[in-house]
């Protein structure tokens, strides 16, 4: 584990993320700068749209580093996430020259062209730093996270036909995960744990002003209350702050200038994405019935 | 905090990390170190941005954060003794507590505070409400026979919801304030929270809802940091180590279903969701390993077509997943009912893991409430009491017994029990002296294909007083399911195969 010279102190990760148009919390910023000054990995947890992802790929464009993206899914194995041998394409070689002898095409059909290189390679490979991001490692199953360990332990993968490759410069991990399933223990212990909640009301509002600008403040500001007080029932699925700007930006596009009962009520349906939900906030609300709403 | 010798620190974190391995919260030595390194890189000035970096170093698991905050708080306290900030209130004498001169002076001083803390609610001010809940701690919890700290006491004395009408008074105040001054809603105390008053915002009944929603939130939150200096003050007395032993408060996973009350019943029934959804995802991942065996040659020679007709990449027969029958035989009397009434909860929240489920509730004879918990989408928190008002659980006396609520199910719904059957019995085995009717249970276990005993009491109290808990024992085997971690622990190991 070497450091990764990415980030000089907190304050100034926290206006590097901003400078690339990511509005970080004090938790997120000090995690980021620890993950770079210690070298260890970052794992992110927490709710579907909090930021996740896009905090690696604020990281990558403030730090002027190549984002590398391994997205996982239930079933992914060593040849989707590390490298490949393309098959089909040796095998034509092969039945193209069958006159020559298996010495001579050996080392053909083992060359490069023939490689499938796959993100996780493609990180240890890269001339320029990299931010390496493994999305949604919950997905994959527990074969893949010990894959995953061996490659962070040391940064180096051995191909018998080619040798070992180790990486020319320590990338910036991010694993991100949405806590459907437990990971392992000796991964949590490789890394940093950050665990990303929804986003304190001040900081939602700076967050929904700068992806809407054109919204009067005040009408962002109660867009924000109305969505934090969402967040206080028992819905099966709260609203992230991905919904949040998706209403400002409807509400900007409609036209709209006061939050009465009839525009939440309309508007429901874009932060909330059960009908059980709509139906619950609906009443606890007190808001009208869709009927009236609409003849309104 | 002033600079510390670098072993000091240093055992500091040790025992920091000590105090969390007793709350399940295990960082091992590797982590000791990052944790110094942390300290190291970050350094002493800001103490927040510490508590981020310990947490990222020693926090594997989001449930885990509150003990760490509580503990955070106890070995990095933000001072000793009395806060400096606490003595702009009016009331003098900060450093020394004051007995008590007459009645009415200590109304009057709690008449003021309320006032201070309606202020704060109403203009969201987080510094003015830690500095409040410094100086409540201090002079309202401060017990009189013994030197220490009650919130309990504080909070009593205090009643910081009769706080929450007078806040909600000044910051509707505040607004129309704001608006007769030039609505232009930047202005006046009340901005924070309080915005988007009468010209563009929000309308003036959902405005009313929100605010009460945000003022009972900035309440519950007032309440946590008295706690916490409390338990910050008791520290300096007692000694840190017995405090944080014994006055943090556990996650919810942690605590024993028998010792529940009513505010933890709610806040169990919010795990059952996220919990129910990795059980689901676990339970579904073994079975389908357990799939693996025999090639399917056609999906086989399809795939090999892409490789010129090499089959380089076998694909297995996928069996369909055997799911098992459930049938769940629950004790719904007393404080066991906590315990069944969420085990119910969590099994229907897993029911598509099994193929039938069905559930049946006794005190001293059985009847079956499948309906009460399937019915509803989100398990409604009276299917106890309604079971026990309406269906036919109570035989003869309202006391449990478990030998005639046996016998009542094996004469009525033996039939539910088949060879694909797995039974849950939930109970404590305590059946008041009656008579144990082990055969029944033995008549049960014969027709399933196996009967699972969770019992909610330690295993050191089996077999004390009225427990039948060994005689059933001996015929099934008996699982200790104290609290939702063993709980979730029994059904990855034991349910799934």
């Amino acid at each position: 584990m070497h450091p990764i010279a990415a980030f000089d102190s907190v304050a100034s990760t926290q206006a590097a993320l901003a400078g690339a148009g990511y509005l970080a919390s004090e938790e997120i910023a000090t995690a980021t700068f620890l993950a770079g000054t210690l070298g260890k990995p970052l794992l992110v947890e927490g709710p579907a749209g909090v930021g996740k992802t896009e905090l690696a790929k604020a990281v990558a464009r403030s730090t002027d580093r190549r984002l590398v993206r391994l997205q996982c899914y239930e079933g992914v194995d060593e040849a989707r996430a590390l490298y490949e041998w393309n098959h089909a394409k040796q095998l034509l070689r092969i039945t193209a020259e069958r006159e020559t002898g298996w010495d001579a095409v050996r080392s053909d059909i083992f060359a490069e062209e023939f490689l499938l290189e796959r993100p996780l390679l493609a990180a240890i490979r890269s001339e320029r730093p990299v931010v390496l991001l493994v999305d949604e490692l919950d997905k994959a199953d527990e074969e893949m996270e010990g894959l995953l360990l061996e490659i962070l332990s040391d940064f180096q993968v051995s191909i018998p036909e080619l040798g070992t490759m180790t990486a020319r410069s320590q990338p910036f991990v991010v694993l991100t995960s949405n806590a459907t399933r437990e990971l392992s223990e000796a991964l949590r212990r490789r890394c940093l744990f950050l665990h990303v909640d929804y986003p304190e009301a001040d900081l939602e509002k700076q967050i929904v002003r700068l992806q809407v600008p054109d919204l009067s403040q005040t009408l962002a500001d109660s867009v924000v209350r109305v969505v934090t007080a969402l967040r206080r029932m028992r819905l099966r699925k709260a609203p992230s702050v991905a919904e949040t700007t998706d209403w400002a930006r409807t509400l900007l596009a409609l036209g709209a200038d006061e939050l009465d009962p009839a525009t939440i009520r309309a508007g429901l349906g874009v932060v909330l994405k059960h009908q059980s939900d709509i139906e619950r906030a609906a009443a606890e609300l007190d808001l009208p019935t869709r009927s009236a709403a609409t003849g309104h | 905090m002033s600079a510390a010798t670098p072993s000091a620190l240093g055992d500091r974190l040790v025992e920091f990390t000590r105090a969390l391995r007793v709350h399940g919260v295990r960082p091992g030595s590797s982590e000791i170190v990052d944790a110094a390194r942390v300290t190291q890189a970050l350094g002493l000035e800001r103490r927040e941005t510490l508590r981020a970096g310990l947490a990222a170093a020693l926090v594997r698991r989001s449930g885990q954060r509150e003990v760490f905050d509580q503990l955070f708080d106890l070995y990095f306290p933000a001072a000793m003794g009395d806060r400096s900030g606490a003595g702009d209130s009016d009331s003098e004498a900060v450093d020394e507590i004051e007995p008590v001169a007459s009645e009415s002076s200590e109304r009057d001083r709690v008449a003021a505070i309320r006032e201070e803390l309606a202020q704060a609610l109403a203009d969201a001010d987080a510094a003015a409400l830690e500095r409040l809940a410094a100086v409540v701690a201090a002079q309202l919890g401060a017990l009189r026979r013994q030197p220490g700290f009650s919130a309990a006491q504080a909070l009593d004395r205090l009643g910081p919801q009769t706080a929450i009408a007078r806040a909600h008074e000044l910051r509707s105040g505040a607004t129309i304030l704001g608006d007769g001054e030039g609505g232009s809603g930047a202005s006046g105390a009340g901005t924070a929270a309080g915005s988007g008053g009468g010209a563009s915002g929000l309308g003036g009944a959902m405005q009313e809802q929100l605010t009460r929603e945000e003022l009972r939130a900035g309440v519950a939150e007032f309440r946590r940091r008295v706690e916490s200096e409390a338990r910050r003050r008791n520290a300096e007395v007692r000694g840190t180590e017995r405090i944080a032993r014994h006055a943090v408060v556990d996650p919810v996973e942690r605590r024993d279903f028998l010792l529940t009350g009513q505010r933890d019943l709610v806040e169990l029934r919010a795990a059952v969701d996220p919990l129910a959804k990795r059980l689901a995802a676990a339970l579904s991942l073994q079975r389908r390993r357990h799939a693996r065996g025999h090639i399917d040659l056609r999906r086989t020679l399809r795939r090999s077509l892409s490789t010129g007709g090499v089959p380089i990449d076998p694909a297995f027969r996928v069996r369909p997943p055997r799911r098992p029958d459930l049938v769940l035989l629950c004790d719904v009397s007393g404080s066991v009912a906590g315990f069944s009434a969420f085990t119910m909860a969590l099994m229907q929240a897993l029911s598509t893991q099994f193929r039938r489920l069905r559930v049946f509730a006794f005190v001293s004879t059985t009847d079956e409430i499948t309906d009460l918990v399937t019915g509803a989408d989100d398990l409604p928190d009276g299917v106890v009491t309604t079971a026990l008002r309406t269906r036919a659980v109570l035989g003869w006396g309202a006391s449990s017994s478990y030998g005639q609520a046996l016998d009542s199910f094996t004469a009525q719904f033996l039939d539910a029990v088949g060879p694909r059957t797995t039974v849950l019995v939930l109970g404590d085995a305590r059946s008041n002296y009656g008579l144990p009717r082990v055969s029944a249970l033995r008549d049960i276990r014969d027709q399933a294909r196996r009967v699972i005993w969770l019992n909610p009491e330690p295993a050191t109290s089996w077999d004390t007083g009225d427990s039948l808990a060994g005689q059933y024992a001996a015929v099934v085997d008996m699982h200790e399911c104290r609290n939702v971690e063993q709980l979730r622990t029994f059904v990855t190991r034991v349910l799934a195969g």
